[in-house]
């Protein structure tokens, strides 16, 4: 008998990266595929993915009403983000700030076909930290209103974090995260929201601009490797990366040697390092091997073997009814090192304190 | 095969194992796992005439009905509703596990099924003629749907109206019949061939009795049916009965404000609105007695337009 876990991984990754495989599953495998890609956002995609490979004829009748239902709520809230980036624009009509659409609201405003699949949880925008005043109160002044913190979390918002505290308009549904940077104050990489502003290029009959492809990509990475808790609902964000890479590569020529040399530039090369090794090793998907071994932000051998091992089984979606232990522990390590990173020791300890005492309260964090 | 056909003993036996038990509920296929018996009880009483499907079917919903671990199991035994691995609600006290497993259920429908579009809406249906009847809880329409169930209609949902979108007609979900505080001896008293479940005390929405669907609404399960009359009912004690035509622009309203996934549904959503309001009579009704109630929607449904 197949041990469930590697069913689990087995069925989601071949359906994922190899989609004529589907021909094969069983009516059970189809379950347990529609359970877990549902977990890990990615039924829709699947839907997009067997779509476009002429495939949805092979897909039982019962499956396909998951990837309807599916699909509706991935429309309906690109709708949302879409009249909430209408709704942002006019707030600041006739305002002279240059606002940048980070992730899914970027991809479904370049139209990058799986954009038209991917679930999208928020507006993510960015703008000059000279600006971020301005632009938060504009939108205050309009009908937003700042997600009610405490003392403690709003402090820490402002001193440490990348963005604002959370907005959402008073008669709306769809949170709007203000951002003047990528990262952190307090992380560990602190690559230069100038150098992403200067090459960022203005979307098409629309006011906003986007960040350039590779430093796109590099944003992902970042978010996924050196933000993200690494934990199954982030298996998305490593296919986002895989789409953005083969959607963008045939568009540009050198396109891997652009991209490495901008990670260098923006000192982002070790989670450049761990996308282009996890989508070649984990979605079976070759990248060259020259881009992968010669990025100088290789990790060291003891690094790169444990990241090699708590990854993947952080990542991937567990069985939904076999969760195993050692899946828990390296989640909790890798949530431990995105901690770690995001800040030095002495504000991670105390921060850290503070949220199990509050997750002991039962109440909310950020 | 029934549930009723399958036997307390092999019923425990299966909800126990890896695949767990396969309901057909109609518009849906459910999988539920549980050791707990007397929740299996309450399930197999309630559910009897349900089929059961084989274990390899495809199921659209996962539940699990267990009790959490922790040192409290012993002193005060809870229980909780897990679905592909998730627990969306804090726990019941053991004896509510089955209010627990049709609300879970509910949760899971209404958050999942955007195949359709869900209106928060009971519906009954005579001669291939669906009587909608939305409303907000506390209206009692579950109440009146239970009251038409018992009086020759047949029943398809107290609680969710799916429709679907490429013919416009309408799915059963003949799930029982969640009755609340005096709703229950109202039935008990009314209709003495009711048969309900055991009462639940103290749950959120005061004291909750399930009412078993009739037997002959639970065999045609399958059958879709398009629908006829909207009626928007509200009970209030000592009244006359009252019925007003009601303007259809209004009924668009209503009914988009009223279904559970009307703006997600985008212009499907809108379109299926407007096609079943032009087409169904549309009124309110006020009602305060049964007697009143039931012929006036008999005779209402057999008028032709």
């Amino acid at each position: 008998m197949t041990i469930p876990a590697d069913h689990v991984k087995k069925i989601l990754i071949n359906c994922l990266c190899f989609p004529e495989t589907v021909k094969e599953l069983t009516v059970s495998e189809w379950e347990l595929l529609i359970r877990c890609a549902r977990h890990c956002k990615l039924l829709a995609y699947l839907r997009w993915k067997l779509d476009s490979c002429g495939l949805i004829a092979s897909v039982p009748a019962q499956v396909l009403t998951h990837f309807t239902a599916a699909q509706r709520i991935v429309d309906y809230r690109n709708r949302l983000a879409m009249w909430e980036l209408n709704r942002i624009r006019r707030a600041l009509y006739a305002k002279d700030v240059e606002v940048l659409v980070l992730k899914g609201g970027a991809y479904q405003l370049l139209q990058i076909p799986f954009a038209q699949s991917r679930l999208l949880a928020d507006i993510d925008i960015l703008v000059k930290k000279s600006d971020i005043h301005t632009v938060e109160t504009y939108l205050q002044q309009q009908g937003w209103q700042t997600a009610k913190l405490d003392e403690y979390d709003q402090q820490y918002y402002r001193t440490w974090m990348h963005e604002v505290p959370p907005l959402r308009h008073q008669e709306r549904f769809i949170e709007v995260d203000l951002h003047h940077t990528i990262l952190p104050l307090s992380s560990r990489l602190q690559p230069s929201p100038e150098l992403l502003i200067e090459d960022s290029i203005a979307v098409e009959n629309t006011a906003y601009k986007v960040f350039s492809p590779v430093d796109m990509i590099l944003h992902s990475s970042v978010h996924l490797f050196y933000d993200a808790e690494l934990n199954g609902a982030d298996f998305r964000d490593l296919v986002d990366l895989k789409e953005l890479i083969f959607y963008f590569q045939p568009q540009q020529e050198f396109f891997f040697e652009i991209l490495l040399d901008r990670a260098k530039q923006l000192t982002l090369q070790r989670p450049l390092y761990y996308t282009l090794y996890f989508i070649h090793n984990l979605l079976d998907t070759p990248i060259p091997e020259e881009y992968i071994e010669k990025n100088i932000g290789k990790p060291s051998w003891l690094t790169r073997k444990l990241m090699c091992y708590l990854v993947p089984l952080a990542l991937i979606p567990e069985h939904p009814d076999f969760p195993r232990k050692k899946v828990a522990l390296a989640r909790w390590l890798l949530y431990v090192r995105s901690h770690f990173l995001r800040m030095p020791f002495y504000l991670l300890i105390p921060h850290l304190l503070r949220k199990s005492r509050m997750r002991m309260a039962g109440k909310e964090m950020h | 095969m029934k549930l009723r056909q399958l036997g307390s003993g092999n019923l425990v036996k299966q909800a126990a194992s890896k695949e767990g038990v396969c309901l057909d509920i109609g518009a849906f296929c459910v999988r539920v796992k549980s050791n707990e018996i007397v929740f299996l009880e309450t399930l197999a009483f309630l559910y009897q005439d349900f089929p059961i499907l084989p274990s390899d079917t495809f199921a659209d919903f996962h539940i699990v009905i267990k009790r959490p671990k922790g040192v409290r199991r012993y002193l005060k035994p809870q229980v909780i509703f897990v679905t592909d691995g998730q627990q969306p609600f804090e726990p019941f006290p053991l004896s509510h596990a089955f209010p627990l497993f049709e609300w879970g259920l509910n949760w899971c429908i209404a958050r999942r099924s955007h195949q359709y579009l869900m209106l928060h809406a009971a519906v009954v249906e005579k001669n291939g003629k669906a009587l909608i009847l939305p409303a907000l809880p506390g209206s009692g329409k579950s109440t009146l749907s239970a009251a038409l169930a018992m009086n020759g209609w047949r029943f398809l949902s107290d609680e969710f109206t799916m429709i679907r979108p490429q013919d416009g007609k309408i799915l059963p979900i003949p799930r029982p019949t969640p009755l609340k505080n005096a709703s229950i001896q109202v039935i008990k008293d009314t209709f003495l061939n009711a048969e309900m479940g055991p009462l639940f005390p103290k749950t959120r929405k005061g004291t909750v009795a399930h009412l078993r669907p009739p037997k002959q609404s639970v065999e045609q399960l399958k059958e879709a049916v398009l629908p006829e009359l909207l009626i928007f009912p509200k009970f209030q004690a000592n009244t006359e009965i009252q019925l007003n035509l009601l303007n259809k622009p209004y009924v668009v309203f209503k009914l988009a404000s009223n279904a559970f996934n009307y703006e997600l549904m985008g212009r499907t959503g809108f379109e299926l609105v407007k096609n079943m309001t032009s087409s169904c009579r549309c009124y309110n009704l006020t009602y305060s007695r049964f007697d009143q109630v039931l012929p006036l929607l008999d005779d209402l449904l057999m008028q032709n337009v």
